[in-house]
């Protein structure tokens, strides 16, 4: 099915954040998603960062800097994203497995250049709180915060945009091979 | 221009190509363990789907947290076994015949020159070592390989790296490859194959160029790929004996997916390591790497030797190498877990293990275990491990502990003195 995106949106200021510090592999014994829940970015330790806090709880897309999802292949981390209704990550860059992840689960990892990041944690800076609306179909994102907005485009591969709108890999792929 | 193997194989094994730069794959191997599998499983049970593309090609191993540690671990056990059983997937390695995924599927011979293969592991780049073109996933990739038999990519591009020189006495596969990854950076190869060349990876065993390829997905590459040579021939020998009717054949056959001369290359990164010393990380990121020798000193409550990078034969030969005749610090708590039961039986075969136990190493059976702190040698909050594995993380070994990277050598020479060692020291 396909999935919604945008809403309000939590920073994450730092590169090469792994995917160890999204979900730690305690956690991995699980055979649910739903049963990660409580665990999104447990382990994460970075200033002014509460994995307890409302900012998290109420976000619906995270903003970060390069690399992010690095490390293990553990899909445990884009599905504790989802059970948390964070259907979106927009960074300077993902690894590899965690960005396939996102897409083949039909949610979203957009790439953005760092002049576009660096906009959008400016703005963060001044407005504490963000909200980005996301057009698909257009290929735009809005992120609005008190008094200001940052507009902007975004690319995304043919496939998967398709796969986002299929609602993800096993649909797309069963229907197909 | 002609091709780089990562090229070959995705020529010869292309099923479609939906939109331009995605090549959806058939994959001659989808590889399965306990912790990202059964929620595949689950899933194409809740979609009516609980099939397999084919029963041969699917090899599955119980190794993560193995015996099962608690409930919930014997739950995905279970969900792994009852699904292999209904399947009759007959390459399912349970309690007793299990070993570390990345070192007992090669050692079974199922990985050749050319093949594809995935698993929901990240280190799944070992298989590279073999002229292979091997990736990580994710569970969904992993569940879409075991039903239809096919896994979409971005075409990789390929860094070629010449390894050349001779290493010094001392200084092994683990060093080379924390050293390229110092040079590379953690996302330096993302969305890369890393193609390894040179004399010095000619003269590497295929147990270290597992080591080699194993941490090319830290420096963030899809594979780590080394050229199939006589070296391949003679250790996949015993499984294609009838398929082949001489080596000579057999190297002739491999060599197709070698790289050719005028193949075209992202980046060609040519490193002398003659003058390599032993490395070692520091803080959380595995492209921190100084000399065994700028971290001497640096006190370790822990030394832990296996792993998919560093839990085979060779490596415990080294780790034994140094330890014969001397043993562990008080301070520390040494851990060795040899990769496969064939390595196990090896090493006692060969008295390395009576070394590992006459120095006060603890044995443990072949599982993942304290890699990334599940079980086995979880490190308690400020607790430091001079280990042999791949991802010194923040945590990663357990909430708060830190880990430093290193040869088996290095570790065994670290667990005498109970602080970080160049072992060419002794």
């Amino acid at each position: 099915m396909k999935k919604t995106f945008g809403g309000p949106s939590i920073f994450l200021d730092r590169g090469d954040i792994n995917t160890d510090e999204i979900i730690p592999a305690k956690y991995l014994t699980e055979v649910t998603k739903e049963a990660l829940k409580p665990f999104c970015l447990v382990d994460l330790s970075l200033d002014g960062f509460d994995p307890k806090g409302e900012k998290l709880a109420n976000a619906r897309v995270i903003v970060t800097r390069e690399n992010f999802g690095c490390g293990s292949s553990r899909e445990h981390a884009p599905w504790v994203f989802e059970v948390n209704e964070i259907h979106t990550v927009i960074a300077e860059s993902y690894a590899r497995i965690f960005r396939q992840n996102m897409f083949n689960c039909g949610m979203l990892a957009i790439e953005l250049p760092k002049e576009q990041i660096d906009k959008l944690f400016a703005l963060e800076q001044g407005s504490g709180d963000v909200d980005i609306a996301i057009n698909l179909a257009e290929q735009k994102i809005v992120a609005r915060g008190n008094s200001s907005e940052v507009c902007c485009s975004f690319e995304i591969s043919q496939f998967d945009k398709a796969l986002v709108e299929a609602g993800g890999w096993v649909e797309y792929a069963d229907a197909r091979y | 221009m002609g091709q780089t193997t990562a090229e070959k194989i995705f020529a010869a094994h292309l099923r479609d190509e939906p939109f331009q730069g995605t090549k959806v794959l058939d994959i001659d191997r989808v590889l399965c363990h306990e912790i990202t599998t059964p929620v595949a499983i689950a899933d194409l049970e809740w979609r009516g789907k609980d099939r397999v593309f084919d029963a041969v090609k699917i090899k599955a191993v119980i190794d993560h947290v193995t015996p099962a540690k608690d409930s919930k671990t014997a739950l995905q056990a279970k969900i792994l076994r009852d699904w292999a059983r209904r399947h009759e997937i007959k390459d399912f390695f349970d309690v007793g015949r299990n070993g570390v995924c990345h070192a007992i599927f090669p050692e079974k011979g199922y990985i050749r020159p050319g093949f594809t293969a995935i698993m929901g592991d990240s280190h799944t780049c070992t298989h590279g070592a073999f002229g292979a073109f091997a990736a990580g996933v994710g569970t969904t990739d992993l569940e879409v390989g075991i039903l239809k038999g096919v896994c979409a990519f971005r075409e990789p591009k390929t860094i070629r790296v010449n390894l050349n020189g001779k290493l010094a006495g001392g200084v092994y596969a683990k060093d080379v490859i924390l050293f390229v990854i110092g040079q590379l950076g953690v996302n330096g190869a993302t969305d890369r194959v890393i193609e390894f060349h040179g004399p010095v990876v000619e003269t590497m065993s295929m147990d270290a160029r597992m080591t080699l390829c194993n941490m090319a997905i830290e420096a963030g590459g899809t594979c780590g790929i080394c050229q199939p040579d006589m070296v391949t021939v003679e250790y996949l020998w015993p499984f294609i004996e009838e398929e082949y009717a001489s080596k000579a054949e057999a190297l002739a056959d491999f060599q197709n997916w070698v790289a050719d001369t005028d193949a075209g290359y992202d980046k060609v990164l040519d490193f002398d390591v003659s003058a390599l010393e032993p490395q070692v990380t520091y803080g959380f990121k595995p492209d921190c790497v100084k000399s065994a020798k700028e971290m001497a000193g640096t006190k370790v409550d822990q030394v832990y030797i296996g792993t998919c990078t560093n839990g085979r034969i060779e490596d415990l030969r080294q780790a034994a190498a140094v330890l014969k005749g001397r043993t562990v610090a008080d301070s520390v708590r040494g851990i060795v877990s040899p990769a496969t039961p064939k390595i196990f039986q090896e090493a006692l075969a060969e008295g390395l293990i009576q070394i590992f136990m006459d120095a006060g190493f603890c044995v443990t059976n072949p599982t993942c275990g304290a890699c990334l702190g599940m079980s086995n040698g979880v490190l308690a909050e400020g607790e430091v491990c001079a280990a042999t594995s791949n991802r010194n993380f923040s945590g990663r070994m357990g909430k708060g502990g830190m880990v430093h990277l290193m040869s088996p050598s290095t570790a065994a020479a670290t667990a005498i003195t109970g602080v970080i060692t160049d072992a060419r020291s002794f």
